[in-house]
Parts: structure tokens; C-alpha cells; sequence
């Protein structure tokens, strides 16, 4: 790139800042919270997993803001005397992690399906159409509670939260790929009349390479803007199912894990070991669902902004 | 007369629909007893010497072929009979329909908030879509939506039970026993028990109807008679109200009908926060003691309101739209 593109393309960029603050304070919390948590092991002082490292004497200290805490512990701690801060860190990167992961199957199974439906059209695309339909009308975080329920009450409490994580990422990518079946259908149907899929079949090239190789990279950004949302909606379901004993146990805890354990605490005084992983909790959720927003308002060509 | 017998052909077909489904979740409901469950701990509790166990599944035909158990259960299941609880010591439907009420309480409040709130906030944002207070519902509702419902509990707990101390946290207060129905509806106590809950589960319900309500009159009032109807010099409110509302209540009815399973989620979730002895309270307990006759119970009852609610939905919509309409009813 010469440095007179790389000039142009930051100054659009910072225009488009500009015109759009939301959007910019959410990209901004959301790189924030990513890269902490990305680095968490680097950036915590102390490792939440290992148990042996907390001292019960440290137990239900406030952050440091708060009369009688220790400078020890930013955030505080919780009723083990795990530094709370750590905690959300760590807790932020398994969150994301199962989120993005989930996300990661719902696409590899919704996108080819997508395609070949949208592609080939007649009874493949009335057949994936009515899978679609039939999965959607369940209510995927029931459908989800009630699958992780009966793993609990099968395996019990021990073997389920060693499997916690592929767990949770199988149950939530599972239910939601309907989202990208159909946005992936939709599109390709009005690829697939384009001039370029045909000149590529009087060419020769095979269906195959035809929706892999044409028509999958132009179809991209509405796939980029269904997988925001869904992440934003993976990560609420995986803190909606570790809130409930569902998830992620206590030993390796995501946010929502924090947020229960913290919750029997909260009448005791010690609000900040639940209210402080959830505004964490808070704050990724509508910064990426603001993302997702101003990536469907900025890679949609039609919509006129008023 | 025709068009009678098209729509008692319909609904006979659609309760034929909901049966077969409701089949299919009684058997899961069988597969999944049969694979977590001991139906000797039902009737005997733990610790029994292994002679006697064998003597005992032998006596109660549990080593029979699984169709024949399946046939068995089936038929029980068709007299009310869907096992024994583990911990209660009562048969499930019973413990389940127990606690029936207070999460019917619960989702009532809460329907009454979403009703009273997003009907005219959605007509509003419909009718004046650049006003600022249009504005500020709908930035709102994107912030509802990305708000746990866990944690708008924890949050309303936090301000209004713990800073402020104006409102109870837990449970149902006092209740009042109608001898089918144990309500909280009836006392100072329990009415005051019901607000945090109900708002809880309002919100997260609430920024979804008023999309719905918005999305719904807006596609109603581009339409011809509207402006015919304006035309004519009938009232704005009138117009909105008694034409576009009329029809806007199709859709809403449809995708609101279809909201259930999420509902019941949603009220689990609920009931976990604020310790309300509902269904899915009962349910976690039950997931949480490994009582799997109460779990597979749970499970039919919540296809059972899924299966009602969508056959509901679909009579509604056949009621509600005017294309469908049956001669002589209108």
C-alpha cells in the first residue's frame, strides 16, 4: 500500500469516527476488554484457577476505592480470597472464548448449509427452509438449559464441569445455526443470478468451486454481521447457563459464574464480587452489539442513513 | 357452512399435529428416564441390598423389553401418572402443578407490564419516528436487550432491596390458599413480593414487543386505507388505534405466541434470582439432586405449554386474520 492510500484510508477512518461516537466508544470498550482479556495471564497478578494461592484471610476484601481494602487487590476479593480482578480477566477470556467458539460452529454448520440451499435451490432449499424453521421455534436457551441440565443430572456436577467448556460451546453453536443458514441462503440466492456465477458454469468451473470459491467471499459481510450478533447472544447464553450451575463451575469460573457465586455474598455487603463481573458482563455485550449494528449500517449498500 | 368446515378441518388437523408432538416428547421424556433414572429408588429409596432389587425389578416387570416399558409409561402418562419424585416422595405432576401458580403469577405481572408499556410506546415510535422521545425508547431497547435478565434482577435487588430497602428480594410473602390455587395475588405482602420479579422479566420481554408493536403499525400505516381512513377526516388516534392497531395485532400475536419457549427461560432465570418457588425454580432444584422422575415431568409439562401456546397461537391467527375469516362470524 503506498503511504498516500494509508493516509487517505486512516483519514476515513477517523472521519468515520467522527460521524459515529457510539460506535466508536463501543469498538473502543470492546478492544479494551478483548486484549485484557486476550493477555490475561500477563496482565493478572494472580491465578484464579490455582486454589492453593488464595488465603482465606483475604476473603471479602472491597476494591481499593472502599474503606479497609488492601492494595493488593484492585478489584477486591471474594469469599474464597481470590483477587477479584484476576478473576474477571480470566473469567472475561472463557466467556469470549466459548462465545467466539460457539459462533465458529454455528457458521461451519449454517454457512455450507446456506449455500448449498441458496445454490441449489428446490427440495434441498425447502428441506434446509423447514430444519431452519423447526430449530428456531424452539427457544435455543431453553432447548439449551434443558440439554446441559440432563448432562448434569447424568454425569453429575464433578464430570460435567471438566467438560464444561466443549460443552457449552456444542450445546450454544448447535442451536443458533439456523442464523447464518438463512442469511447465507438469502444471499447466495441473489448471488447465483449474477453474471459472474454464470460465465463461471459456461466456463466450466464445478458447483463446488463455483459457491466456494465466487460466491462465498461475496457474501461475506452480511455472514461478518450475523456473527457479531450471535457472539453477543452466545456470550449472554453461556453467563445465562453458568448463573444458573450450568456452566463453567466455580473452579474455572467465566463471568457468569462470578455473578452467582458473588450473588449469595451480595447480602452481606460485599456487593462488588457480583456487580463488578457484571457490568464487565454489561459492557461486551452492548459494545458488540453496537458493533454489529454499525457493521450492518456501514457493509449494507442500500440502506440510505437518514 | 363452506368455509365452517374448512376451519373445524383446520383446528382438527392441528390438534392432531399437537398430539403426535406431544408423543414425541413423551418418548424423549421415556429415553431419557430410562438412561439417568433408577425407577427402584422411586419406590424404595437408596441402599438396597442387590437380591432384593432383582427380586423387586423382576416383580414390577422393569426387566421387561423397553416397548413394553415404553407402552407402560405411555399409558400411566395418559392417566396423569408420570413417575414419582425421588425427593418429595409424591408423584411429579403433582409436585410440578404445586408450584404451578406461582410462576403463572409471575409471568401474569409481567405480561401486564409489557402489555400496559409497549402498546403505546410502540404506537408512538411509529407515528412519530424522529421525535426525541422515539429516539430515546429505541437506543433504550437496544439496551435492554443486551442486559442479562440475571442482572437486571441483581441490579433492581441491589438498588431497591439493599440501598433503599423499600422492597422484599426473596420469595412470595404471604399467600393465600384457594384450595386449587395458592395466590400472592391477594395480599399487600405478596403483591409487593411480585414487583421486582415481574419487572425483572418485563424487561426483557419489553424491548422486544415494542419493536414488534413499531415494526407492526409501521408496515400497517403505509397501507391505502389508512390513508383513505385520513382521507375521510377521521381522527389520528382513531385511525391508529382502530385500524392499524386492529391489524397490527396479527403478526404481534404470531411472533409473541412463538416467544414461549423463550418465556419459560426467561422465568427460569428469573425465579433463580429471586428464589420465587416457581416451575424452574423446582426444576434446577430437581437438576441439582439428580431427581430424574421430576426432571423428565418438567420436560413434558414445558412441551406440553409449548404445544398448547402454538396451537393457540395458530387458532388466534385464524380468528384475527380477515382473509381467513369464517362467513357469518363477522
Amino acid at each position: 500500500m503506498s503511504a498516500e492510500a494509508v493516509r487517505s484510508n486512516s483519514r476515513s477512518i477517523l472521519a468515520y469516527a467522527a460521524e459515529h461516537p457510539g460506535a466508536t466508544l463501543a469498538a473502543i470498550v470492546f478492544g479494551i476488554i478483548a486484549v485484557m482479556a486476550a493477555f490475561a495471564p500477563l496482565i493478572a497478578p494472580q491465578n484464579p484457577f490455582d486454589l492453593a494461592s488464595f488465603d482465606l484471610l483475604d476473603a471479602e476484601l472491597p476494591p481499593i476505592w472502599l474503606e479497609g481494602s488492601d492494595p493488593r487487590f484492585l478489584l477486591g476479593t471474594d469469599s474464597q480470597g481470590r483477587d477479584l480482578f484476576s478473576a474477571i480477566l480470566y473469567g472475561t477470556r472463557i466467556s469470549l472464548m466459548v462465545g467466539i467458539l460457539a459462533v465458529v460452529i454455528q457458521a461451519a454448520i449454517g454457512v455450507p448449509l446456506g449455500l448449498w440451499a441458496g445454490y441449489a435451490g428446490g427440495r434441498v432449499d425447502s428441506a434446509v427452509t423447514r430444519m431452519a424453521d423447526i430449530q428456531l421455534s424452539l427457544s435455543t436457551l431453553m432447548m439449551a438449559i434443558i440439554v446441559m441440565a440432563l448432562f448434569r443430572a447424568g454425569l453429575g456436577g464433578e464430570t460435567l464441569s471438566r467438560y464444561a467448556v466443549p460443552l457449552l460451546v456444542i450445546v450454544i453453536g448447535l442451536a443458533e445455526w439456523p442464523f447464518f443458514a438463512r442469511t447465507a441462503r438469502a444471499a447466495t440466492q441473489v448471488e447465483a443470478a449474477k453474471d459472474y456465477v454464470r460465465a463461471g458454469r459456461a466456463l466450466g468451473a464445478s458447483s463446488f468451486a463455483i459457491v466456494h470459491r465466487h460466491i462465498l467471499p461475496n457474501i461475506s459481510s452480511p455472514l461478518i454481521v450475523v456473527a457479531t450478533t450471535q457472539v453477543a447472544g452466545a456470550i449472554m447464553a453461556e453467563a445465562a447457563l453458568s448463573f444458573l450451575g450450568l456452566g463453567m463451575p466455580v473452579t474455572k469460573p467465566s463471568l457468569g459464574t462470578l455473578i452467582r457465586s458473588g450473588y449469595d455474598l451480595m447480602f452481606a455487603g460485599a456487593w462488588w464480587v457480583t456487580i463488578l463481573p457484571g457490568l464487565v458482563l454489561i459492557g461486551l455485550l452492548i459494545s458488540v452489539n453496537v458493533l454489529g449494528d454499525a457493521l450492518r449500517d456501514a457493509l449494507n449498500p442500500r440502506l440510505v442513513r437518514r | 357452512m363452506k368455509e365452517l368446515a374448512a376451519g373445524a378441518a383446520f383446528l382438527g388437523q392441528r390438534l392432531i399435529q399437537a398430539m403426535l408432538v406431544m408423543l414425541a416428547i413423551l418418548i424423549i421424556a421415556f429415553a431419557v428416564r430410562s438412561a439417568l433414572g433408577d425407577p427402584l429408588r422411586e419406590i424404595m429409596g437408596e441402599a438396597v441390598p442387590e437380591a432384593e432389587r432383582a427380586k423387586l425389578a423382576q416383580e414390577l416387570g422393569l426387566d421387561a423389553p423397553w416397548p413394553v416399558q415404553l407402552a407402560r409409561y405411555l399409558g400411566n402418562a395418559a392417566t396423569g401418572d408420570l413417575g414419582t419424585s425421588y425427593v418429595y416422595k409424591r408423584p411429579t405432576a403433582e409436585v410440578i402443578i404445586a408450584k404451578f401458580p406461582a410462576s403463572f403469577e409471575l409471568v401474569l405481572g409481567a405480561s401486564l407490564i409489557v402489555l400496559l408499556l409497549s402498546v403505546p410506546a410502540g404506537i408512538y415510535c411509529a407515528v412519530r419516528p424522529d421525535a426525541f422521545g422515539a429516539r430515546l425508547i429505541l437506543s433504550l431497547s437496544v439496551l435492554g436487550i443486551s442486559v442479562p435478565v440475571f442482572l437486571t434482577g441483581i441490579f433492581l435487588i441491589t438498588i431497591f432491596s439493599v440501598w433503599l430497602g423499600w422492597l422484599p428480594a426473596f420469595g412470595r410473602g404471604d399467600t393465600v390458599d384457594l384450595g386449587f390455587w395458592e395466590t400472592g395475588l391477594l395480599t399487600r405482602d405478596g403483591l409487593a413480593h411480585l414487583i421486582l420479579p415481574a419487572l425483572t422479566l418485563s424487561s426483557i420481554m419489553l424491548p422486544l414487543f415494542i419493536r414488534l408493536v413499531r415494526g407492526a403499525m409501521l408496515d400497517e400505516l403505509g397501507h391505502d386505507y389508512v390513508r383513505t381512513a385520513r382521507a375521510k377526516g377521521a381522527r389520528p388516534l382513531r385511525v391508529w388505534l382502530s385500524h392499524a392497531l386492529r391489524n397490527a395485532l396479527l403478526p404481534l400475536v404470531a411472533v409473541g405466541g412463538l416467544q414461549v419457549g423463550t418465556l419459560i427461560a426467561y422465568t427460569l432465570l428469573t425465579e433463580t434470582v429471586f428464589q420465587w418457588p416457581g416451575m424452574g425454580f423446582l426444576f434446577l432444584e430437581a437438576v441439582t439432586r439428580a431427581d430424574v422422575p421430576l426432571i423428565t415431568t418438567y420436560l413434558v409439562f414445558v412441551g406440553l405449554l409449548f404445544v398448547i401456546t402454538n396451537t393457540l397461537v395458530d387458532i388466534l391467527s385464524l380468528m384475527l386474520d380477515p382473509r381467513i375469516s369464517l362467513e357469518g362470524t363477522r
